[in-house]
């Protein structure tokens, strides 16, 4: 396996002056280069410390973790991984820091000293990328929370990173914007090869990742395709997620004893298994 | 209400004035304060007072806006000018009555101190409406490149930097504040009635909440930056290069001229 990100037996824990706790301990997980990964958790899971340990933004107590083959430890490897791995965070608002999209955009590139004519493309290439090229000299307070959004995932896609890790980008979105970002997401990874790392508590938008990692307590609880992890009902209710509503209807007819298969999310292919069913009693 | 605040805001057109190098904008808008300051008389006032409207007519930016720019500041004008009432005690009494006593040098003055200090918030809200946060800060950032000869060159990057993101936050905080008003009033809290005192004390429960979040924003802003490679500008490149054309030689030439003008009135008027 080409492994883009590799967490070698990481711990970290956050201290205070009365007690210490351990978010992480002796974590290992590899994300495989240019997939779609949905990492699931409910609140304090240990999941949006594990994306901030992805680009060194934080560093891990003991163990290590390795983009590319460097170390987030290593301080001259830097920039280097920060270029490789772009994070976004769940409030938009909290991560423009221009007034004009464009220059908001070009924030990136900028810092990295590319010359004017590069960073012009690389901001144009980015905003198209996101759908937001329209509004490239709007102001950003006037745009709506997933244009924001976009925005946002722009200004980090203008630098190319290789992986994108996105810490609940959809939780501050209504409905709409929360569709938008989700297909900018899948986009940039079929058309860019763009390695993907998104998580979330929303089930629905794992449907269509490549692999599903359920988190639980810091640790890894199930991990697989969409519909492996979602066969185990048990396991996703321990971690504190709520089912799609899908899945939830298929469990409980199997529960009652009727043949279905676990494990499918789209409301296509439930629509299909219950009409199986129907067919099947009207016989 | 606070919606209202236009105030270092950004309105995107295609005008000339927009198109303008920020550093002349900037230079020409000092330029400007000063003539403001130097007229003497009403003949002077009225030859920048025109010249600052047709700058408002080249902008292509809706009258209204800059009407929305004054209204903010109206009641420290009137307050002002009425200060100058009282104070100047030259020329012929118009009024008297009590221990009151109006001078006509006084209306005269206040008239003229309001007119300059409008003319002065229309002219300064042309730069922050023509001008975009970055290149404004680009502008001042490159205005002030001497100083790193004495030392100062990060200095001026970090304050350029400071100002690119208040002036960002600015419509963030506003729209927040409408928020924690909101709430403190669903909550009961009374903002409008009482005298002076009690209304600061009501804009506590406002102002903390503000505040804290403030913090919690800044903290998610650095980590964001942190995240587009931000290293305190060193090695930075901008995109947009500010370069000196035709029409920005010409608006210097220009306001040179006016400034002429104002003070050829002073001694003639």
């Amino acid at each position: 396996m080409d492994s883009i990100i590799k967490f070698n037996n990481v711990t970290f824990e956050y201290e205070s002056e009365e007690n210490t706790s351990k978010v992480l301990e002796n974590f290992s997980l590899e994300i495989e280069r240019g997939t779609f990964n949905v990492i699931l958790g409910h609140n304090g899971s240990g999941k949006s410390t594990l994306a901030k340990l992805t680009n060194g933004l934080i560093k891990a107590k003991s163990g290590e973790v390795l983009v590319n083959g460097m170390s987030t430890m290593d301080e001259e490897k830097e920039i280097d991984i920060k270029r490789t791995v772009g994070l976004v965070f769940q409030n938009p608002d909290n991560q423009i820091v221009s007034s004009i999209v464009e220059e908001d955009v070009a924030f990136g590139p900028e810092n990295l000293g590319l010359s004017p004519e590069e960073s012009r493309e690389r901001v144009d290439n980015a905003l198209k990328a996101t759908e937001m090229y329209e509004f490239r000299d709007k102001p950003t307070h006037k745009l709506s929370g997933g244009q924001k959004q976009r925005v946002a995932i722009a200004g980090i896609i203008a630098m190319e990173p290789e992986c994108i890790v996105l810490d609940e980008p959809t939780a501050m979105l209504d409905p709409r914007g929360r569709k938008e970002v989700l297909n900018t997401i899948l986009k940039l990874n079929k058309e860019k090869n763009i390695t993907i790392i998104l998580i979330t508590h929303f089930m629905e938008e794992a449907e269509n990742a490549h692999r599903v990692i359920v988190m639980n307590d810091g640790k890894v609880t199930a991990d697989g395709k969409p519909c492996q992890v979602f066969a185990q009902t048990d396991v996703i209710k321990e971690a504190g997620l709520d089912l799609p509503q899908t899945t939830d209807l298929l469990s409980k007819l199997k529960e009652k004893g009727f043949s279905v298969s676990g494990g499918i999310i789209s409301a296509d292919e439930c629509v299909k298994e219950v009409s199986k069913l129907l067919d099947l009693e009207e016989i | 209400m606070l919606k209202d605040i236009t105030f270092g805001q950004y309105f995107p057109s295609n005008s000339v004035v927009h198109k303008l190098d920020a550093r002349v904008k900037l230079v020409l808008l000092v330029l400007q304060i000063v003539t403001i300051f130097i007229c003497k008389n009403f003949v002077s006032l009225g030859i920048i007072a025109l010249f600052t409207l047709v700058v408002l007519f080249f902008t292509k930016i809706p009258i209204k806006l800059y009407f929305k720019s004054i209204k903010v500041i109206i009641p420290i004008i009137i307050f002002t000018a009425i200060l100058n009432v009282f104070y100047i005690k030259t020329g012929v009494v118009l009024l008297s009555f009590w221990k009151i006593t109006i001078w006509s040098d006084g209306i005269t003055k206040a008239i003229f101190m309001a007119a300059r200090v409008l003319i002065l918030i229309l002219i300064s809200s042309v730069l922050t409406y023509t001008t975009t946060p970055n290149d404004l800060t680009d502008g001042i950032e490159r205005l002030l490149k001497p100083l790193k000869f004495i030392g100062l060159g990060q200095a001026v990057h970090t304050m350029s930097m400071m100002m690119t993101i208040a002036l960002r936050f600015i419509p963030t905080l506003i729209e927040e504040t409408d928020k924690i008003m909101s709430a403190q009033k669903a909550r009961g809290a009374d903002l409008e009635s009482g005298g002076i005192v009690q209304k600061v004390k009501a804009l506590l429960p406002i102002l903390i909440p503000l505040l804290i979040s403030s913090v919690r924003r800044a903290y998610e802003l650095a980590e964001a930056m942190e995240c587009r490679c931000y290293n305190g500008g060193k090695g930075r490149i901008r995109m947009k290069r500010l370069k000196m054309a035709l029409k920005d030689y010409i608006s210097v030439l220009l306001c040179v001229v006016v400034l002429g003008f104002i003070i050829v009135a002073n001694n003639l008027f």
